[in-house]
């Protein structure tokens, strides 16, 4: 299917934020994105027929029905995605390929990760984003919690780690190198006044001097886990071409995993970014020179660098090459995460996977102000979920 | 599933079919499942993950294998688990082929490097006994 029938024509998206004052409740973020999302792409409420939700925690079964509901939204397409921090690309290309297909003509797609007001009883005031280390692999039957968790191998950090720990025995990057992705990410953030490390520019220094949080990964080279949502809204090329922005077409798309466990990945250092990419680069029918920037989810550092390579913008085994010689900033050569990335943004929940697809439209459209990257037409975004395993990648192109 | 030592540290909870491996590592012995055609998995599942055969038998191995990856735990990313950092989780090539998952025992966990020589170690807790790995030669 593919290329040119679908494209994406608003979106809205809240600064990340580690506390988080405005508790509300997930159909309630979602009302509100959608608000904010219609107004921008100007589209009529009453032209949406598709939804695409993570899930919704006022409603753990029956979700889709439950928010349409809410909204007040007659559905032919509802889609519940659950694919870690591959979710959000994996929503948009979900979205594009039901209005290939002709089963919907718009859709929105949400992000929101927000808490809850407080219980009666429970404990008030503002919470602190935390997620929970076992994510789950603690349920009977879980080979998570019968091999995994009594390890330690848990939340996300160690897993990656250990994937940087082996691609530098593979292949030899600095630790320098690494560092230099989380510093021109910031970079970029010092451009997005949303980005929760705006005013806050850091060095290779600082990131070599932060402490080990899992070896060989340091503070500074972790995403910071914040609150905050977004939404996009996806709509046929027809429908798309009467939108006030330019339309960004889903042109190429790709997904592919093969594990949950990091223990079980058939190669922690050649990922599945590569299958979903080759697809999507193929479908689309456009070569890795021409895309303009790139917005790849970098959770960690070592995320980056495999992306880069399994992506194939440079030979196994030479990103850190790659991420020497080349400038990752919105006003350098290479343009990576103009938003600053998760590294420099903040990861706020799916969010977090969300603002690689909004930060990339953005520069298509040519919406980015201050970080716009010049003559911006075609980009690739992608995002990895859980540890090192779901993988979607998405091309988007401007009209 | 998930229980937790006197001491908090959280333990597997064997379900029918993986019973037998913790069994074994109650006897100091690393039992597996060996497909006839596919040879040795992990982790025990009642079909072989290559061709879905349920003709698969428990097969003892030698319990050597090298580390194929490694990472130092200094933050304690289980609560459970941070009164024991810093400590290392391993990813292990068994030399029959499967590769799995344990901390690193009776070593620094500054002299660990990737392509260590290693062996099964087995560690006591409560009434579990968990698979871990020492550095060997």
């Amino acid at each position: 299917m593919g290329k040119r029938a679908a494209a994406i024509v608003g979106l809205t998206e809240w600064a990340p934020k580690r506390v988080w004052d405005e508790p509300m409740f997930t159909m309630e973020a979602c009302a509100r994105l959608a608000a904010e999302v219609l107004a921008d792409a100007e589209v009529d409420k009453g032209e949406v027929d598709g939804l695409v939700i993570n899930g919704l925690r006022e409603s753990p079964l029956f979700a889709p029905s439950a928010l349409a509901e809410f909204l007040g939204v007659r559905s032919n397409f509802n889609e519940v995605v659950d694919l870690g921090g591959a979710t959000p690309a994996g929503m948009v290309w979900r979205a594009a390929a039901a209005i290939e297909v002709g089963i919907c003509e718009t859709v929105l797609v949400f992000t929101p990760s927000v808490p809850a007001p407080p219980q009666p009883g429970a404990n008030g005031g503002p919470m602190k984003m935390k997620m929970g280390a076992y994510m789950g692999g603690e349920v009977w039957g879980s080979p998570q919690g019968q091999f995994e968790i009594p390890a330690g191998l848990v939340a996300a950090t160690p897993s990656f780690a250990m994937a940087a720990s082996r691609y530098m025995a593979a292949y030899g990057v600095s630790e320098e190198t690494l560092a230099k992705v989380a510093v021109d990410s910031r970079y970029n953030a010092q451009a997005n006044p949303m980005a929760v490390f705006y005013g806050k520019p850091i060095t290779v220094d600082d990131v070599m001097s932060s402490r080990y949080v899992a070896d060989p990964l340091k503070l500074l080279e972790i995403v910071m886990p914040c609150y905050g949502g977004s939404a996009v809204l996806v709509t046929t090329a027809e429908r798309a071409a009467r939108s006030p922005h330019r339309p960004v077409y889903v042109s190429g798309y790709g997904e592919h995993l093969t594990h949950k466990s990091i223990t079980y990945a058939p190669d922690i250092v050649d990922t599945p970014i590569r299958l979903a990419a080759d697809r999507a680069f193929a479908m689309a029918g456009v070569s890795r020179d021409a895309v303009d920037m790139a917005s790849m989810y970098d959770c960690y550092t070592i995320t980056v660098l495999l992306t880069i390579e399994d992506a194939g913008f440079c030979p196994k085994g030479e990103g850190g090459r790659f991420i020497d010689e080349h400038s990752l900033r919105y006003d350098g050569d290479w343009p990576l995460n103009t938003h600053g990335g998760q590294l420099g943004m903040g990861q706020a929940g799916l969010g977090g996977g969300m603002s690689h697809i909004t930060e990339a439209v953005r520069q298509v459209q040519g919406r980015a102000g201050e970080r716009q990257v010049s003559d911006c037409n075609i980009a690739y975004a992608n995002g990895t979920g859980g540890m090192l395993a779901e993988q979607v990648a998405l091309i988007l192109e401007g009209a | 599933m998930v229980h937790f030592s006197t001491d908090g540290r959280p333990l597997p909870t064997p379900t029918p079919i993986t019973a037998p491996y913790f069994e074994g590592l109650r006897e100091r012995r690393l039992v597996l499942q060996r497909c006839p055609r596919h040879g040795y998995f992990f982790y025990p599942r009642g079909r072989c993950p290559v061709c879905l055969g349920d003709d698969w038998e428990w097969g003892e191995l030698s319990g050597q294998g090298t580390v194929y990856s490694f990472t130092v735990d200094r933050a304690g990313h289980d609560p459970a688990l941070a009164s024991r950092i810093p400590f290392a989780i391993a990813l292990v090539d068994l030399d029959e082929g499967p590769r799995l998952v344990g901390n690193m025992v009776d070593c620094d966990v500054g002299d660990i490097t990737v392509g260590m020589a290693v062996e099964a170690a087995y560690e006591d807790v409560d009434n579990t006994t968990l698979l871990g790995f020492r550095p060997v030669g």
